[in-house]
């Protein structure tokens, strides 16, 4: 057959076979893995119904557990924010001693087991730590208390905009901030003009990704919260009461939450890269 | 404005970049930093342009020292070799930079910034793209718009490092043409950085010569191509031809051995020995390329082939064919001692 003769020439085709037994495993392994979790939240959730699901979430302890997550974020992700700006632009711009220690250092959170990133904490701050007796002393309560949660959210969020930015900048090179300069801006003016808008979509990319995370983070926060109800439970983690006081409709609905955010975390990544690809400005540290 | 060198040095960890630099730029002149990679004209280019920081030695402008102050106080405009535009702001926004970024008091209204911008624009004759940006421009149109950007701030010294190294051939002719004409009209003291010895000769002033951080020749192109100070230059501008005291003992006249050195087209060439100095050849190869005719020989007795150029007219009175024996002749020659030999074979 002519047909066939001339299929095999092509060496790097498949069959029809072939391709459609690969796509439909991995469809499969999708909706195994992915999907079906995914549509098993929801149906939980929803299982009793409506008015159940938003009593859940009016729920005064789901409430405050909510709260405290957004709040958590909403200083979490700007510190990272300036410190991944900042690290960045040091290890992308300049050339000094001890820069591979400071990238291996952030990279640290992404190598450490999260729960280990909580203990290091109560090491530190905890009544029986380094600095237990001089926080006593002083009054100040870290460990079990919200300001506990955010650091030990800082720190497991601490790699992802350094990360993402890092790439990005050492492509760029320092050339346009040279000519920023020579053309007599000050350093604040070329950071403003030049460098940051130069950045901007890897630094979306960045903060979408770091917030998430810092959302959904579980590990280092139990360690560090103590665990009481309405005070210091973030939604992972009273999810996870819920589910063990056998309470699912409630577990789920705020569950449901967290999954919502993941999707709406996808969505705006997926607009930022088609952005990014619309304006021909590199998102990743692809070179020009 | 005039620019001065004094005993410059640059060092990055061991390597010396720039050892002992000594110049004087003149008000107004078009000077070019010729050499090799690595010879160290970039960074002599960018210690002007403060966008980095000599070692040692002193820099002045106009008489006055300059080491205090960082590139955005210097008033030098900066050309990169890959135009380091900014991407994310049209043509205008970009030649209109340095205006912008002027502290409030002296900063031109929206509306002079506008003209300036155009006329610049006007200038480098891109004005119908002002609202494009970068990336849909061409290498050679980048370039203009760069230039015409550093031009915005009215510098008093253009700084163009290796301006037209990313352009292909035909743009890189145009544009160096266009260039030597532009600073014919502006008359601003320009220093650029080439490795390109035609793009030197062709439009600077004054050629200097670099080679590992050293200055070899500072001269009018005419003068480093006549009269090359090193073996060096006379080896990294134009073609030349070795002849060494051992085998060639008449051309080099020095005992000891002494090397002669000869442009292609400062051999004769003819059938019959015209003295006892000219040497025994056979034709290996003759082309004719454009206007002038090149013929390789090799002496008898050596396997070393010269390189001979002769104008068309003048090798129809003597044409020849390969294997043909003829004797060549040097017109002119110079004359270095050996033992810098190694030194030439490295650059």
């Amino acid at each position: 057959m002519t047909g066939h003769s001339l299929q095999r020439k092509i060496s790097t085709h498949e069959s029809f076979g072939v391709t459609a037994l690969l796509i439909s495993i991995s469809l499969l392994y999708l909706l195994l893995f992915l999907g079906l979790p995914l549509i098993a939240v929801f149906v939980e959730a929803f299982s009793k119904g409506w008015n159940l699901y938003i009593a859940a979430l009016k729920e005064p302890d789901a409430w405050s557990a909510i709260k405290l997550t957004f709040l958590t974020a909403a200083i979490a992700v700007p510190a990272n924010l300036v410190f991944g700006v900042a690290a960045a632009w040091c290890i992308a711009k300049f050339e000094f001693k001890g820069k591979s220690l400071l990238i291996t250092l952030i990279d640290l959170p992404f190598a450490v087991s999260p729960v280990v990133s909580g203990l290091v904490y109560v090491l530190l701050f905890g009544a029986q730590g380094w600095f237990g007796h001089w926080l006593q002393a002083h009054d100040i309560k870290l460990l079990f208390a919200v300001p506990g949660i955010v650091l030990a959210t800082i720190f497991v969020t601490f790699p992802f905009i350094a990360r993402e930015l890092i790439p990005l900048m050492q492509a760029q090179g320092k050339e346009e901030e040279e000519a920023s300069v020579s053309l007599g801006a000050s350093g604040w003016q070329t950071f403003w003009l030049v460098t940051i808008p130069n950045i901007k979509w890897g630094l979306l990319y960045g903060v979408i990704l770091c917030n998430a995370r810092a959302m959904g983070e579980f590990g280092a926060v139990s360690v560090v919260s103590g665990h009481i109800r309405g005070l210091t439970n973030t939604m992972p983690l009273h999810v996870e009461i819920l589910y063990n006081e056998y309470n699912f409709v409630a577990a789920f609905a705020v569950a449901s939450l967290l999954a919502l955010l993941a999707l709406v975390t996808l969505v705006v990544k997926t607009l930022v890269e088609l952005q990014a690809k619309r304006s021909g400005e590199p998102l990743h540290g692809e070179t020009r | 404005m005039s620019i001065t060198i004094e005993n410059l040095n640059k060092h990055f960890g061991e390597y010396k970049a720039l050892d002992n630099i000594n110049l004087e730029i003149n008000s107004g002149e078009l000077l070019a930093l010729l050499g090799p990679s690595g010879c160290g004209k970039t960074s002599l280019l960018r210690i002007i342009g403060g966008l980095e920081v000599a070692g040692s030695g002193k820099l002045l402008f106009h008489g006055e020292d300059v080491e205090q102050r960082d590139a955005r106080e210097r008033n030098v405009g900066f050309v990169f070799q890959h135009y380091a535009l900014f991407r994310h702001m049209s043509v205008f926004e970009n030649v209109a930079f340095g205006l912008r970024v002027k502290p409030k008091k002296q900063r031109h209204n929206e509306a002079e910034i506008k003209r300036r911008v155009h006329e610049l624009l006007g200038l480098v004759q891109l004005d119908w793209l002002s609202d494009r940006y970068p990336s849909q421009l061409s290498g050679g149109q980048r370039q203009r718009i760069a230039l015409a950007r550093a031009l915005a701030v009215e510098p008093k010294i253009l700084l163009l490092d290796e301006p037209f190294g990313a352009l292909d051939a035909q743009v890189r002719k145009e544009l160096r043409r266009w260039l030597r004409r532009l600073h014919d009209e502006l008359h601003i003291t320009s220093i650029f950085v080439t490795h390109d010895q035609e793009e030197a000769l062709e439009v600077a002033d004054r050629v200097v010569v670099m080679n590992k951080g050293k200055i070899e020749q500072i001269g009018t192109p005419d003068e480093v191509y006549a009269s090359p100070a090193s073996p060096f230059v006379y080896q990294f501008i134009g073609n030349v031809n070795l002849f060494h005291s051992r085998e060639h003992a008449p051309w080099t006249q020095q005992k000891g051995d002494a090397i002669a050195y000869v442009r292609p087209h400062d051999i004769e060439i003819s059938k019959i020995a015209q003295d006892n100095t000219s040497l025994p050849v056979e034709v290996k190869l003759v082309r004719a390329i454009g206007s002038i005719v090149r013929v390789e020989v090799a002496v008898d007795g050596s396997s070393e082939f010269i390189e001979i150029e002769l104008s068309r007219e003048r090798f129809d009175t003597v044409p020849l064919v390969n294997g043909d024996k003829a004797y060549i002749r040097p017109r002119q020659y110079r004359v270095f001692e050996s033992g810098v030999e190694n030194e030439l074979s490295a650059a």
